[in-house]
């Protein structure tokens, strides 16, 4: 494909959200009305969003596979000279694979809002905010200029701001809403306070140290300075402290990495099911790809001071996350099973930043895998955990597991199939994708970068280790309490819980509903309410999810060979 | 006219103490370019002619008079036109004619465009509140264009008396403008409020003035920073004092703390474009007065007022944000509260860069972020408030709560307040916020001032909360209608003038964004 065809198929990746997003908050010409306006406006978003997808595989299929380590369809335009802010997009071996993720994700997101509006207001705003989404993260995956990054990287705060507070459910953070004090708060609003100001915090933070690069090295351009700033480095050794400290920050809470997570389990939990695909799919992966191509490149010094802290949180990341989830899965914990996931992605995180600790290629090419491998199964987790909560009404464990398991291998043979599947790739199992980020994180936590303290960096593979151990016991246990159990003990439960749903709310079924189920058993096989099973809109939205989980086990090369040599190149200062 | 002669006075006071030796007549006469000086003396003009004007028109005429303002304002705004090259000057001593009075340099240039810009908004949003509250419109108009020439003179202004002058002919009607109201309590209490707390800091600065005149023996900006380079080590004192003081009289005017109490008092006290009004052109007034005060007069003596404006920047926008951030959006005007609240917090990133210019090398870089910012704030805040005044149409109360559901009623007014918070705020999409923020974090990166840095990163983000909270409130589902309360059969109209001001500042803040080159180029040039 030409240069020109390249250029204009990326930057139409980039605006034509955008202007999409625009289009969506106007009345539709006619001859596109549809039924309603409601339904005219939810197919524009299949529409925007399947042509960008459309554009990034057609991206993907020109991107010159031969040399993933050089910057392919650039388009350099002078923006703002008095700033030397600059109009730089380009796409290599490590953003593309992220580009189509989120091409891919939002596609997927657009296509099951067109059958299962999320509850909320009007659904044109919903889809002009989902389009904006879109434009920013993958902006932030396309810029080559720093200031431009980072406006890419503000740029989801407002829609998912409002997605979360808008469309967001209460559930499961009414609890910490309530401690605070607040009261007249709703768990929405005040799980998407805390995201915006966390990540906002952070981001500011960053700016400063995308500033002190900028003005200590005399260009904004992340090529330029990757190349200028390799083992020659120009910046000091003192401005790169600071600045990857700072830049660290603002990625750290983003990502999340450990001790600055803790805005993730409440956004997660009260986001509508496509907020939280989105926010675990895409958002997280800025906070990782920005260390892979600010700090690592562009301040290397500087990072290999950090890097064993960095590892450190990581490490303790892994197993907080998994430790958080087993807490949550015990039995009579209450837990819920949206805020387990989320936890279980402060885990994933975590893997993917001991990766791009370990300062390796091995190490950080296994980041980038596990990157993506986590888009694809935490996003088709939180796909199936919301369908969950519309089957059920709830995602509480232990509501849903009732006294012996949810069964939904006998009463949605299908869909429980599917859960199991993400919840088996999600722990890990070779030959799915979980599998070859992790271990191969680990291996380049084995054998650091020169310089870094092996001994350390062991101990953190070992505490790594110990939390793939942690995740697998932790998603089993779900496994069984959702997927298993007697069919019929949970029909009952269902049964019990139906018609008392208001009183018995966030009541485990005691023994008095198992007397009422007692005295009437021959009725229940007629009542229970049935569990529909995957529906076709279903299958179409989360097949490809799957399918990608297997090709990517299956076959990692594909991947590898794409992100490797740009790694090579980015460690080697770009020459 | 007024202006021209008090420039003309105060220039030839100047002239005779500079150059004593000077005692022929003829050469006391100086040239006047009156292009250079059009738009003060077209604005002071178009006063004199509404003043007059008012006399004789009957009572049913009276609002041609806003009319014929808009008009004096718009013919002001083009006479800039002949002066973008910036290279003149006037009242310049005959014995040295590199030594003027009045400069129209780039920077006088672009405040005048602000300072103009800002009073025709301000003049649009007043057209209708006159009719609407009987405000007498005579006086209005006269106050409203003698303070905007006295703000367009401020940064021509190239002598230390012409510099008290200009700044006093603003100042002194707009106390006028703070009370007109008449019979208002809040209104009368606001006025003396500000009238008291701004005399003492013109008294104070008068002091600051006379003391740098008895150090340096000139009133002239540049003789002065001539003489202040290697000073009388017994005057050193003096000078140091004198330069402290002087600040002090346009710090107040920017509403820096600690002399930012009267702020919230006077603009909720004030008609409402009359609290626009002070918080744009009062403020461009303060930090232009401060810019030419610090870069001409007193460059070499940066390490005085470089760490005391940093120390006033970081205190301003500290406590501007954090009561900002307490106003409870159920209580009465807490929409203007809010606002006025938010505009100490936004002065003091205004300072960041004229403190930075201490620091730096380049001076001229470090103001032109300012001038940057400045522009874009003006804009947005203006803006901000012609939707607050539609809304105080229909809610006189003015409270965030009344904000509620806007978007439901107005969508488009709605959409363009949003976006207004945002640019204040300086989050995407209103990328002029974002951007003009980061060119005042680079001048203080540049400059080496990095805990100032950090505590603007962290008073961003406490604004963000409160901008974002007002946001939010536009796009929730509007309040049930009380049951007695029918819903309104018709929205009441919107007055053109206010949707002229409403739609122009968001035109100019989305130009801006597309296109921040537009502004920020200010932030590269040399201006002064």
């Amino acid at each position: 494909m030409s240069h020109h065809a390249m250029q204009i198929l990326l930057a139409g990746v980039v605006v034509l959200p955008l202007i999409g997003a625009l289009a969506a908050l106007l009345p539709a010409p006619p001859g596109l009305k549809g039924r309603n306006p409601d339904q005219a406006v939810l197919r524009h978003g299949v529409t925007v969003t399947g042509v960008v997808l459309a554009a990034s595989v057609a991206l993907a299929a020109g991107f010159d596979h031969g040399a993933p380590a050089r910057m392919q369809a650039q388009t350099d335009i002078s923006w703002i000279p008095a700033l030397g802010i600059r109009i730089h997009l380009g796409i290599d071996g490590i953003s593309l694979p992220l580009l189509v993720l989120t091409a891919l994700l939002t596609f997927l997101c657009a296509l099951y809002s067109y059958f299962k509006m999320p509850a909320g207001p009007s659904p044109k705003a919903f889809v002009a905010l989902i389009l904006v989404l879109e434009s920013g993260t993958l902006a932030t995956f396309a810029v080559l200029d720093l200031m431009l990054f980072f406006l890419a990287f503000e740029m989801v705060l407002v829609p998912m701001y409002f997605l979360i507070n808008r469309w967001g459910g209460s559930e499961g953070v009414a609890r910490s809403a309530s401690a605070r004090g607040g009261g007249r708060e709703t768990g929405g609003q005040y799980a998407a306070w805390k995201f915006i100001l966390y990540t906002l915090l952070g981001s500011v933070v960053m700016l400063l140290g995308l500033l002190l690069i900028g003005l200590k090295s005399g260009t904004f351009d992340m090529v330029a300075l990757a190349t200028d700033n390799g083992p020659a480095s120009q910046l000091s050794h003192t401005v790169q402290l600071v600045a990857v400290l700072a830049i660290g920050i603002g990625l750290a809470v983003k990502a999340p990495m450990w001790p600055l997570h803790s805005w993730l389990p409440d956004a997660h939990t009260a986001a509508p099911t496509v907020g939280s695909v989105l926010l675990a799919g895409v958002l997280l992966k800025m906070g990782t790809y920005g260390f892979v191509r600010i700090a690592l490149p562009i301040a290397p010094d500087g990072m290999h001071t950090f890097a064993p802290y960095l590892a450190a949180f990581a490490a303790v990341g892994i197993v907080y996350g998994s430790l958080a989830c087993l807490a949550l899965a015990r039995r009579g914990a209450k837990g819920d099973l949206k805020r387990l996931i989320a936890y279980s992605s402060v885990g994933h995180m975590g893997f993917v930043l001991l990766g791009i600790a370990s300062m390796t290629p091995t190490g950080i090419n296994g980041a980038l895998f596990a990157n993506i491998a986590h888009g694809l199964i935490t996003g088709l987790l939180f796909f199936l955990v919301g369908a969950l909560k519309d089957r059920y009404g709830t995602t509480d464990l232990d509501r849903l597991a009732g006294r012996t398991g949810a069964a939904l291998y006998g009463r949605a043979p299908r869909f429980g199939g599917l859960l199991a599947f993400a919840a088996i790739a999600s722990l890990g199992l070779p030959g799915l994708a979980g599998f070859w980020g992790e271990m191969l994180a680990m291996f380049g936590a084995f054998k650091p970068a020169a310089g870094l303290s092996r001994p350390a960096f062991l101990t953190f593979m070992a505490l790594a280790g110990l939390g793939t151990l942690l995740t697998a016991a932790y998603l089993l246990v779900v496994v069984r309490r959702v997927c298993m159990g007697s069919k019929e003990t949970a029909e009952q439960d269902a049964l019990a819980a139906a018609p008392g749903e208001g009183a018995t709310a966030g009541v485990t079924p005691g023994p008095a509903a198992a007397t009422t189920t007692a005295t009437a058993p021959t009725a229940v096989k007629e009542l229970a309410p049935a569990v529909p099973d995957v529906a076709p809109y279903e299958y179409v939205a989360w097949t490809p999810l799957a399918a990608l989980t297997v090709l990517a086990g299956l076959w990692p090369a594909a991947l590898l060979g794409l992100t490797d040599p740009a790694v090579q190149n980015l460690l080697g200062g770009g020459s | 006219m007024m202006t021209v002669l008090a420039a003309g006075a105060g220039s030839a006071a100047a002239d005779g103490t500079a150059t004593p030796a000077a005692g022929g007549v003829a050469r006391l006469v100086q040239t006047v370019d009156w292009v250079a000086i059009a738009p003060p003396t077209l604005t002071a003009l178009f006063a004199l002619i509404v003043l007059v004007a008012d006399l004789f028109l009957p009572e049913r005429r009276k609002p041609v008079l806003g009319w014929i303002s808009v008009a004096g304002l718009v013919l002001a705004g083009l006479s800039l036109l002949p002066l973008l090259k910036g290279d003149r000057t006037t009242f310049c001593l005959t014995g040295h004619p590199e030594v003027c009075s009045y400069a129209a340099d780039h920077f006088a240039v672009v405040i005048q465009l602000l300072v103009i810009g800002g009073a025709l908004l301000t003049a649009l949003l007043s057209i209708n509140p006159i009719k609407d509250q009987k405000l007498p419109g005579g006086e209005f108009w006269f106050l409203l264009l003698s303070s905007a020439a006295g703000a367009a003179l401020l940064p021509a202004s190239r002598d230390l008396a012409t510099l008290v002058i200009a700044l006093e002919v603003a100042s002194l009607p707009a106390f006028a403008l703070v009370g007109i109201r008449r019979g208002d309590r809040l209104s009368s209490e606001a006025a003396l409020k500000f009238f008291l707390s701004s005399v003492t800091a013109t008294a104070v600065m008068l002091l600051g003035v006379s003391f740098v005149y008895a150090a340096t023996g000139s009133l002239h900006l540049a003789q002065v920073a001539e003489a202040l380079t290697h000073p009388d080590p017994q005057l050193d004192i003096l000078a140091k004092a004198g330069v402290a003081l002087t600040l002090v009289g346009f710090a107040f005017k920017t509403a820096a703390a600690p002399f930012h109490f009267w702020v919230p008092d006077t603009y909720v006290g004030a008609p409402l474009p009359v609290a626009a009004y002070l918080s744009v052109v009062g403020k461009a007034v303060g930090f232009s007065g401060l810019i030419v005060v610090t870069v001409q007069a007193f460059p070499s003596y940066g390490d005085v007022w470089g760490p005391v404006l940093a120390v006033l920047a970081a205190l301003t926008m500290t406590v501007g944000n954090v009561a900002a951030l307490r106003q409870r959006p159920g209580r009465a005007h807490s929409a203007v509260r809010l606002l006025a609240w938010s505009s100490v917090g936004q002065a003091g990133y205004l300072l960041v860069p004229i403190a930075s210019a201490a620091y730096a090398d380049d001076a001229a870089h470090a103001i032109g972020s300012t001038v940057a910012y400045a522009l874009m704030y003006a804009a947005v805040n203006l803006g901000a408030f012609a939707v607050a005044a539609l809304v105080a149409r229909t809610h006189p109360a003015n409270r965030i709560a009344d904000y509620r559901g806007l978007y439901a009623s107005r969508p488009l007014y709605a959409l363009a307040l949003g976006f207004f918070l945002l640019c204040l705020a300086g989050l995407p999409p209103g990328i002029i916020g974002l951007f003009a923020k980061v060119t005042v974090f680079s001048a203080a990166v540049d400059a080496g001032l990095a805990w100032l840095a950090v505590v603007m990163a962290v008073n961003v983000v406490i604004a963000l909360y409160y901008y974002l909270q007002w946001t939010a409130v536009l796009f929730r589902a509007p309040e049930a209608a009380p049951e007695g309360e029918a819903a309104p059969a018709a929205r009441p109209r919107i007055p053109a003038a206010l949707a002229t001001a409403v739609g122009l500042t968001a035109l100019v803040g989305i130009v801006l964004s597309g296109a921040p080159q537009l502004v920020l180029r200010f932030a590269s040039g040399a201006l002064l």
